[in-house]
């Protein structure tokens, strides 16, 4: 009988239909997946997005060309350039580049800031159409750094009670 | 002196009205590809629990359009160990000959662009045909995954043919006519996915071996051979390509619409099935049997190459043909053949 | 008509060029496929004769079947171009004759046919007047009947050619582990596994 029943179940294509009825039954199902331009993830204070220059509340810049992150970055992907600034002769960048084609997303360069200047923020969508636009310089990371200051800031101090 | 309102009404205006009718096919098929293939990646995406395409325009019904503004945008990469004539000539191929066989597909009463008598033997010499634009993709490519997955195709299409070939001979059996209307007004009573079932269930399943698709889809297994034989494609050639695969989806569900679920006739001869035209009710058929192409995509596994071939020579075949002779029998002995 | 004559010399200079190309180039796979492009429009000269059904069949068994298989074995053929051509020369004066006779050949049954008329009666079925019958009625009507034996004399002779390729090729191997999918699909978690309830500290 077993066999009869086999046979049967092969003939009319027994899993095949089976399989057809649970298709369809999660055809109908819920969707598991976010419907992502309009709805998005939680995302960590901790995570590592795009870069950003940040400033002191009085609108000076937080950098002072320390190079720490230049030394730290694995894939080499910071330059910096040091000099006197015009108006009061401190040191500042003259030149901050990130090749965000190089950058690896490690997070290092905000760890060894001294001063909290450069960070990664919470933006990941930053999609361009060429090459060039992703070699990002100064003006542009502090730009982002302006953007993007609430969150970052935010996200620095929800982070700060775990360091 | 030649005879200009004579000429015309004689060879200028038949081919403009053909013309007219060529090109209101291709656009309405042409169109309605980009909307199915929305649909085939929204159904695959469904069974997933995704939810597919949804950015571009409502519901991302846009998307197509979308892709293929991006198709024509890209560069053409052509590799440089590559037979340039035959690489670029084998997505022409592909395309032309998916489209030429809609030539006889009558879409309702009437509503078909050349209705010759051996519509059926047309329909099933170009699908034979499509094996080339495959084969010539994976050997003009000129590298080993497209030559790989080009050899697997052309054993498969060639293989599986045969059955199909035998399927249909049960079908012409019943209708006694290769006419594809003939076909369909000889299912006025019953439609023939009744009488023939096993046939019918046979022929949906070498469909998707005609056109390459899951489970059967090892000239182009992603996890073997990269794309297949479309590896080396890009752009446009490679638009031309994926068009041709749809087209000749698309043109096996109205085979399997004319063959076996009556066509352009309504389910039922009375009132209210009879309200709604003809055209629509092929379209509906299409779009079952499309949902099915869909859908078997999203549960079954692919199959290994030798059970592929098993499957063709040792199962198909034998029950196809055992299916001609029954048919043929029955149709002799009760003297029912038309 | 002078669209039909148009269509005529269009198929008809198509097939005897891409014919020329066939043995002319020097890429086999070129050359299968312009044998191709031959087939394809010998089949247009068919529709053209008004013989549907004879095109459809030489597209779908010529170009759809024994040409794809052509294709295929041409494909993988590594061929040496250079050595190809050295023997050329050899072959030419063998060559020649073949191809002499067989024009010799043809130039005698067109002429024969055309000077001799066929008397009356010899014809075994005539052909029916097309748009009475379609093509494909009219070739199964002389087919399954005055030629019938003959029609299965064929089937016979390709049936035992394929036994005969099938027989050639078939080896039995000793101690090759088959697969069998039918015993595989049939086996069950209770045929393949043993819940055993294994007490703490013994082990089985």
């Amino acid at each position: 009988m077993a066999f009869l029943d086999r046979g049967a179940r092969s003939l009319f294509l027994g899993e095949f239909v089976s399989s057809f009825i649970l298709a369809m039954k999660y055809f109908f199902k819920p969707k598991a997946t976010l419907n992502y331009p309009y709805e998005k993830g939680a995302l960590s204070p901790r995570f590592r997005g795009e870069h950003a220059l940040r400033r002191y509340p009085n609108g000076e810049e937080r950098c002072i060309a320390c190079k720490l992150c230049e030394a730290i970055c694995p894939a080499q992907a910071i330059t910096i350039e040091a000099g006197p600034r015009q108006d009061d002769g401190s040191r500042r960048t003259v030149r901050y580049d990130i090749d965000m084609t190089k950058c690896i997303y490690c997070g290092f360069c905000q760890e060894a800031c001294p001063v909290d200047a450069i960070v990664e923020g919470p933006n990941f969508e930053f999609a361009v159409e060429t090459r060039e636009e992703l070699f990002y310089d100064k003006e542009r990371l502090l730009a982002n750094g302006d953007r993007w200051e609430y969150e970052i800031s935010k996200n620095i101090e929800l982070d700060a009670p775990y360091r | 002196m030649v005879d200009w309102a004579s000429l015309w009404t004689i060879y200028g205006w038949p081919l403009t009205v053909m013309v007219g009718q060529i090109m209101l096919v291709l656009m309405s098929v042409l169109i309605s590809i980009a909307f199915l293939l929305l649909a085939d990646r929204k159904i695959w995406a469904a069974v997933m629990l995704r939810r597919g395409p949804n950015v571009v325009g409502p519901f991302g019904l846009l998307q197509s359009f979308a892709d293929f503004g991006k198709f024509i945008l890209k560069e053409i990469i052509i590799p440089d160990a590559a037979n340039k004539g035959v690489f670029l000539l084998a997505p022409v191929v592909t395309v032309v000959l998916a489209f030429i066989a809609w030539a006889v597909i009558p879409f309702a009463d009437g509503w078909v662009i050349s209705d010759i008598n051996v519509g059926m033997l047309y329909i099933f010499a170009i699908s034979s045909l499509g094996v080339y634009g495959i084969i010539m993709a994976g050997w003009a490519s000129n590298s080993k995954y497209p030559f790989l997955g080009a050899l697997r195709s052309a054993a498969q299409m060639v293989s599986y043919e045969v059955s199909i070939g035998f399927v249909i001979v049960t079908v012409l059996l019943l209708a006694g006519s290769l006419n594809l209307s003939d076909i369909v007004r000889a299912q006025k009573t019953v439609w023939f996915f009744i009488p023939l079932f096993p046939m019918f269930v046979i022929f949906l399943i070498l469909a998707l071996a005609e056109t390459n698709r899951p489970p059967f889809d090892l000239a182009e297994a992603e996890s073997e051979l990269v794309a297949g034989y479309m590896t080396e494609y890009s752009s446009v050639p490679y638009l031309l390509l994926m068009l041709g695969e749809y087209l000749n989806i698309v043109l096996m569900c109205a085979m399997a619409t004319i063959l076996f679920l009556g066509g352009w006739l309504p389910p039922f001869d009375v009132a209210p099935f009879t309200w709604v035209p003809e055209v629509i009710w092929f379209v509906l058929k299409m779009l079952l049997i499309f949902f099915y192409f869909a859908m078997v995509k999203a549960f079954v596994p692919r199959y290994r190459y030798d059970q592929l071939m098993r499957l063709g020579w040792k199962v198909f075949l034998p029950i196809s043909l055992a299916w001609v002779v029954l048919t043929a029998g029955v149709l002799v002995t009760f003297d029912l053949a038309p | 008509m002078i669209i039909q004559a148009m269509a005529f010399y269009l198929f008809a200079t198509v097939t005897v060029a891409s014919a020329v190309m066939v043995i002319s180039v020097r890429n086999p796979v070129h050359s299968v496929l312009f044998l191709i492009l031959t087939f394809f429009n010998a089949a247009g000269l068919f529709v053209l004769l008004g013989a549907e059904f004879l095109a459809m069949i030489l597209v779908i068994v010529y170009v759809g079947a024994v040409a794809v298989l052509f294709l295929f074995v041409v494909m993988m053929l590594d061929i040496d171009f250079v050595e190809l051509r050295q023997g050329f020369l050899n072959y030419l004066p063998v060559g020649g004759a073949i191809g002499f006779i067989l024009v010799l050949e043809l130039i005698l049954v067109l002429g024969a046919s055309s000077v001799i008329q066929v008397p009356e009666g010899m014809a075994a079925s005539p052909a029916p007047p097309l748009g009475e019958v379609t093509n494909t009625e009219a070739l199964g009507r002389i087919l399954y009947t005055d030629y019938v034996y003959l029609f299965q004399t064929a089937g016979l002779v390709l049936l035992v050619a394929m036994i005969g390729a099938i027989v050639l090729t078939l080896r039995a191997r000793e101690g090759v582990r088959r697969q069998n999918i039918s015993d595989q699909v049939a086996r069950t978690p209770a045929l393949g596994m043993e819940l055993k309830d294994v007490k703490p500290g013994q082990g089985l």
